[in-house]
Formats: C-alpha cells, structure tokens, sequence
C-alpha cells in the first residue's frame, strides 16, 4: 500500500461529534499518496477540510476511519497560525525545535532566506503577523526537513515575499527530494509550486481530483490546465483573502529546472 | 495582604512612599491605642515592643527561634509547591487524573488545619517530621488547585507544536509546559508563603521545643502581650522581606516577556 519514505493517507470518514444531533461528517474517501520528491497542493474552499486533512497526515487527530502512514523522518509542520512561543526570541523559536538528531541550522542564513534578517533577538510580540507567519516557516525549515507540511503559510505575506519564499520552499524540496504537503486556496500559488493539485470539494468533502500539474515553462499547457481545472471547479477562481490572488507568485522562478 | 499591597504599589510613581506612609499611619494609631488604653500589660506602644525586641535579639533567643521557624516554612513551603505543582499539573492536563484528584482536593481544602496537625502528630510522633508533613498537607491542595488552573489554561497548540517535531519531554516541560505555569506557580507561591508560616506557628505551638510559635505559647502562658507582639510582627515583616525579595522578582521575571515596554 506504501513505500516506506512516502506519506500515504487513506480516510473513509472523518466526522467531528456535535452537542445535539448527529456527528458531522467532513471528509469521506480521500486517499493519495506523496512521495519524496513530490510537492502536493491540496486545493478547497475555506472550511472544506483542508486543514483537517493536514491534521490527520501529522497524527494530530486519530479520531477518524482509515489510516494514514508518516514515515518517520524529520517533519517541518506550518500552521495556519504561526504558534511561536510568545517568551521565546525568534532564534530561540528556531532553536526550540532542534533535537540531537538535527544539523545544527544556520539561524541568521534563514532568517534571511524569509525576509526576517535582523529579528533574531525579537519576542514574538514585536512581529507583524507576516512576519510571525515567516518566522514560523524558517522554524520548519530549522530541522532540515524530509517532509514539509504547510497549511495557508502564504497568507498575509505581500506578493513578492510570499513569490520569493514559495520559490525558496519549492527548490529546498526539489534539492533535498523532499516531500512537501500544502493546503492552501489559492490555485496560482498551488500551480506555481505543485506537481499534484488535490481538489477537496462537497459536503461532506471527498477528493474530487487528483491531477498533475503541467511544468510552468509550458504555458500552453499549463494555461488549458487551468481552464480544464476551473471549467471543473469554479469555485477556484474565488478570490482568497490576501493579496497573492491579484498577483501570484512568479512561475518560472520556482520551476524544478530553475530551482536546481 | 501583602500582595494587596504590591498591586497597588506596582508599576506607580510614589508607590514606595504611600506605602511607607500607611505603615507609619499604622504605627501612629497603635501608639495614640497604647496611649489612649493606658494599660502596657494589655496593649503595650510600639516603643515597649521593640525594645523587647531588641533583648531578645542580642541574648539570641528571636534569631535562634526565628531561624528554626524559617527553617520549618522553607521545607514546608518547597514540599508544598512541589507536590501540590506536580499534582495540579497532572490534574489540569489529564481529564480522568482530575476525576480522581478532584475528590481528594475537595476533602482535603475543606479539612480544617488543625485536624491535620493533630492527626500528624498522633500518627507520626511529636517531631519534624510531623510537623513539615501537617504543614505541607495543609498546603498542598491550595498549590494544586492553582497550578491546575494554569495546567488548563495551558495553550493546546503548543502541545500539538511539540508533538509534530518531537520535542524530547524534559524540553516540552521546560520549554513550553513551565513558561505557561510560572503565573500560576508564581500566585501559588506567593499565597502558599503567607498561609505557610502561620501554619507552622500554629505546628509550632501545638507541638515544637522552640520556633517562634513555641515562643508565642510561652508569651501567653506568661500573659506577655509585649512578647506576642514582638515575635508576631517581627516575623511578619521577616515574611514580607522574603517576599519581596525573593517571590515578587521571580514572579516578575517569569512574566518578563508579557511586558510591553
């Protein structure tokens, strides 16, 4: 059913209990399978599940049927908040989650690498929510990850820092053959970075598709891709709540060939 | 009462000289009350108090007593938030350890002292042990029901960021888990000192050769209300130094990354 090194999610019904009434079902047959090398966009609209996707890949809720295998290598995990430890600097929050079993980070380098060069002595308190989102990305990136998980990290970021880090994500996955696992509700952004888009949608959500992605460089195809997807989904061209939706993130920068 | 007092000192210019001025306030009304009553034996002056103060400190017998009272209060008082914080720890995190705790906190907060000090000394024997025991079981369920405040106030994200990088136990605890419950650990002190010592002088009293509560029995078999004085608020003020000095500058440092500057 599953490689050793590759993420394999099999959920038959996920419901959450309610007060009064019958249990409310989110998610019913979703299934795929991410292996090393493959970034995966899992595409929805907000309150479709995504998140709850995510949190049943990292473990974090068990309470569902099916079964889900992550392999046991190191993790870097962006919430849709940033949940940076308010008493700790920024290089503490990175620091925090660096166990014996991973090289020791280059702090300042990846401060850099999100914009946040600089803020290494900051609380969180001192930090903008953009900033915060970006401190927490370079925390997921302090533990030198084989597996990447993300869940909206791009909101709140403008255009260009949101294009720049997306980019930067994109190559370290490419270089490292690592996997990476993106929720996200912005089709752009998912075209940009993904191989595979994962469409959530319904009520409760089953995965309406599962598709890949054309490379970028090719824009005939990668333009009918996007036609063919919204022709399906129309419901992807909603405009999400930031600002990448008026601009995505630069395309070509962030392809496996410019990336390598 | 002392941490009335801080509060409304804290963070106010002059907060220091209103103080002052209210304790001197105080001391002016005790000595017009001694002047007015007239009685020295009942109701002695300030001047009366210190005085035998003063004897007693340079023949040693307050220092002495006062160092095995301190002695008591800070055994007491370290058996106390350690039990009482491990158990309201565990009680604010785990659902089914509190159903099982709950019960004996609730007995435990509404056994009066005295029931324990008299029990202590019934079934352990008239000695240290006994009275450090009665004095942190009268003290743990207070320590537990705060700490396990804090325990369930304790940020679930967190606990879900620890798990999903695997962070080792003893840096969740000290990381995440003891930064969320210095508050409450800071509260349960400050109170637990307070309730502490008068716990011990009552242990002390009852049933030790000496401390200051043993001091206080012999004042008032002696009818030595000058003596009763000078022990009681010479060691409520040893007390308040403490606090001062030690708990309010932790409490302040534990909260250090709350403060907007």
């Amino acid at each position: 059913m599953h490689g050793g090194d590759a993420i394999d999610v099999r959920v038959r019904r996920k419901a959450f209990a309610l007060p009064r009434g019958p249990a409310r079902v989110v998610l019913r047959d979703v299934a795929f399978t991410a292996h090393p090398g493959e970034i995966l966009a899992v595409l929805g609209r907000s309150g479709t599940g995504k998140s709850t996707l995510l949190r049943l890949t990292l473990g974090l809720d068990r309470d569902f049927e099916g079964t889900v295998f992550l392999p046991r290598r190191r993790t870097g995990v962006v919430f849709q908040e940033p949940r940076l430890l308010p008493w700790l600097t920024v290089a503490g929050n990175l620091r925090l989650v660096v166990t014996d079993t991973v090289p020791e980070p280059d702090i300042p380098a990846l401060l850099d690498a999100v914009g946040l060069a600089g803020a290494a002595g900051l609380l969180p308190r001192e930090l903008s929510l953009g900033m915060a989102r970006r401190a927490a990305i370079a925390r997921a990136l302090a533990v030198d990850p084989a597996i990447l998980v993300l869940d909206e990290p791009f909101v709140s970021l403008d255009r260009r820092l949101a294009g720049e880090i997306a980019a930067l994500l994109a190559r370290r996955a490419r270089q490292h053959h690592g996997t990476m696992l993106l929720a996200t509700h912005d089709l752009d952004q998912a075209l940009a970075i993904a191989d595979r888009i994962l469409v959530l949608h319904g009520h409760p959500a089953t995965l309406a598709a599962d598709l890949a992605v054309p490379d970028p460089k090719d824009g005939e195809a990668a333009g009918r891709f996007k036609r063919d997807l919204l022709a399906r989904f129309a419901f992807l061209d909603e405009a999400p709540d930031d600002a990448l939706a008026a601009h995505p993130p630069p395309r070509r920068a962030i392809s496996p060939s410019a990336g390598s | 009462m002392a941490e009335g007092l801080a509060a409304t000192a804290e963070g106010q210019p002059g907060g220091s000289l209103d103080r002052l001025a209210s304790l001197l306030l105080l001391a002016g009304l005790w000595w017009a009350g001694a002047l007015l009553v007239a009685s020295p034996q009942l109701f002695p002056g300030p001047a009366q108090v210190l005085g035998f103060a003063w004897r007693a400190i340079r023949a040693g017998d307050m220092p002495y007593n006062m160092a095995v009272t301190l002695a008591r209060v800070a055994l007491a008082f370290v058996a106390a938030m350690a039990v009482g914080g491990v158990l309201g720890g565990i009680a604010g995190r785990s659902r089914r350890a509190d159903r099982l705790i709950d019960p004996w906190l609730v007995v435990a907060l509404n056994l009066p002292v005295l029931v324990v000090v008299v029990l202590c000394y019934i079934w352990v024997g008239l000695n240290e042990v006994a009275a450090i025991l009665a004095v942190a079981i009268a003290k743990i369920p207070t320590v537990a029901v705060t700490v396990r405040e804090g325990a369930r106030a304790c940020d679930r994200d967190l606990d879900e960021l620890a798990a999903v990088y695997r962070l080792p136990r003893g840096r969740r605890l000290r990381r995440i888990l003891l930064p969320q419950l210095a508050p409450y650990l800071a509260a349960a002190g400050r109170s637990g000192l307070s309730i502490t010592w008068k716990i011990v002088l009552m242990v002390e009293l009852l049933g030790r050769p000496n401390g200051v509560g043993f001091e206080l029995n012999l004042c008032f078999q002696d009818f030595n209300v000058t003596g009763i004085l000078a022990y009681g608020l010479g060691f409520a003020a040893i007390m308040l130094v403490v606090e001062a000095a030690l708990l309010q500058p932790w409490e302040r440092r534990a909260n250090a990354w709350r403060r907007r500057d």
